[in-house]
């Protein structure tokens, strides 16, 4: 499907986001947590600019199952870092692991279902992070109202991966080319929330 | 056939001709070359207080890139002629004329380089010195006998750069040395990718390119390792301006970008990787200058 000019332009802005993010967005924080979402953050600019490049053919490259769990595991790892001090180190493990499967399961054949199951459980716990903890932070008191955004954000990623994820698995739950209607859309609002939720941490 | 100007009231004439000229000087190009100038000057002055250095500055680089291009063009003529991307191009289709063609040249060269001398001495020696390697040295010596010639063009197109941080602080420093080093070494991102996919054309216009002399595989190595050294070139030009860490993580992220699509080219070569690589060198040198502009606003 070839790519609008609004396309381009909604990438566009969702790769100034994630530049505003990476350059100002985590100044002050701690060397690890700026570590992850520069990661994360960067890996969103990077993969915009080559949509905007290469047109949404690139979706169909293997490596952006890999790409795809590199956002959210950073991202979580970083707000796992900053706010839930006991469980630091071990989402650290789980985090370097996670991604080491993912890419294990992706590089050399393994039989069955076992590559699914792995990224379902990757993404489903990088996922529950960046959604919830966010949200119960701000409903608890324990960080600003706005902080809550950061949940929305996660919620989108998950929605963008889950559509992704079926589009590449061959059995896309909406049309390819609706898919691809929306994900740049969808893309944006996920910066934005992420960016403005990160605003009131 | 140049196309009749004559009848035509003083301002249409005018109209007319610079419509004709335009594409002579690939305002494209001609705009990141003068970006790149740009940016070494404010890497050392802000602009804000220096707006009439500024101005001359960017008269002056426009007038010395603009000049050598087109007399590039009137020099290659024959060649372009003969390939399909450039046959087109005014000098090769006949819309203006040779002679037409190098007077153009000659005169924005003069009038740039004037400018730039009546500027600063030094300056105007490192704008002469680009225009000396593109013009006759790259196009006139090299550009015909060997693949390395590109060199040559490379270092010329380094010199705008150099230019503008030498007006910035009066002299060569290290920061100047590493930003034009970084752009010497993105030149050759495009001009290989560009030999590469015009291949078929550049060996029927009988001119050397890497691929014709090295083969795809060296070309595709060549590039990865180009991309590699600017990348490091311009983290180094950076780090020596005092950039904030900010916008260095930005600037590792992108030059990581770069790494990726460099390493993806030469391990998983296609012709989409290629271009890809050489469409985000260019998105990559113009962020790197923004980011070295904005720095010191």
């Amino acid at each position: 499907m070839k790519m609008s000019g609004l396309d381009r332009l909604l990438l566009l802005l969702t790769s100034l986001l994630a530049a505003y993010q990476v350059s100002v967005g985590i100044d002050g924080l701690e060397a690890l947590p700026i570590f992850a979402y520069t990661i994360a953050f960067g890996v969103l600019l990077v993969a915009a600019l080559l949509l905007i490049i290469m047109g949404f053919e690139v979706l169909d490259s293997p490596i952006v199952v890999i790409v795809s769990t590199v956002i959210p595991l950073s991202l979580s790892f970083g707000l796992v870092w900053e706010h839930l001090e006991p469980v630091r180190s071990l989402y650290l493990v789980f985090a370097i692991a996670g991604l080491a499967a993912v890419i294990g399961t992706r590089s050399i054949p393994v039989p069955g279902r076992i590559p699914l199951y792995v990224l379902v459980l990757v993404h489903g716990i990088a996922g529950i992070m960046i959604t919830f903890l966010p949200v119960v932070f701000a409903v608890t008191g324990k960080a600003q109202p706005g902080f809550a955004l950061i949940g929305v954000g996660g919620a989108l990623i998950g929605l963008g991966g889950l559509l992704l994820s079926f589009l590449k698995a061959g059995r896309p739950i909406l049309s390819r080319t609706l898919i691809l209607k929306v994900l740049p859309g969808l893309l944006l609002l996920m910066t934005a929330a992420f960016v403005a939720g990160f605003a009131w941490d | 056939m140049p196309t009749p100007v004559l009848t035509l009231s003083p301002i249409q004439n005018l109209k007319t001709r610079f419509r004709r000229y335009w594409p002579l000087i690939k305002a494209l190009q001609t705009g990141l070359l003068l970006a790149t100038g740009l940016a070494g000057y404010m890497s050392a002055r802000c602009p804000v207080y220096n707006l009439g250095t500024l101005t001359g500055l960017a008269g002056s680089l426009f007038l010395a890139i603009s000049g050598s291009t087109v007399l590039n063009m009137w020099w290659d003529r024959d060649i372009d002629a003969k390939m399909s991307r450039t046959w087109k191009r005014p000098t090769s289709s006949g819309s203006v004329a040779p002679g037409e063609a190098l007077r153009l040249g000659l005169v924005l060269s003069v009038f740039g380089l004037g400018w730039a001398v009546s500027i600063d001495a030094l300056y105007g020696m490192v704008v002469f010195a680009g225009l000396l390697f593109d013009v006759v040295v790259y196009s006139m010596w090299l550009k015909r006998r060997t693949c390395w010639g590109i060199l040559w063009g490379g270092i010329s197109g380094a010199m705008p750069v150099l230019a503008g941080r030498v007006l910035g602080v009066g002299g060569f420093d290290f920061v100047g040395l590493a930003l034009a080093l970084g752009v010497l070494f993105w030149i050759p991102t495009h001009t290989l990718t560009f030999s590469m996919k015009f291949h078929d054309d550049y060996r029927s216009a009988g001119v050397p390119t890497f691929p014709s002399t090295y083969g795809f595989p060296f070309t595709r190595g060549t590039i990865a390792v180009s991309s590699v050294l600017a990348a490091i070139a311009m983290v180094a030009a950076a780090i020596g301006i005092g950039m904030a860490w900010g916008f260095l993580r930005l600037l590792a992220v992108l030059s990581a970008g770069l790494l990726v699509l460099a390493f993806a080219t030469t391990f998983r070569p296609s012709e989409r990787v290629n271009f890809s690589l050489f469409k985000y060198a260019s998105i990559y040198m113009l962020a790197a200058m923004i980011l070295v502009v904005i720095e010191v606003l």
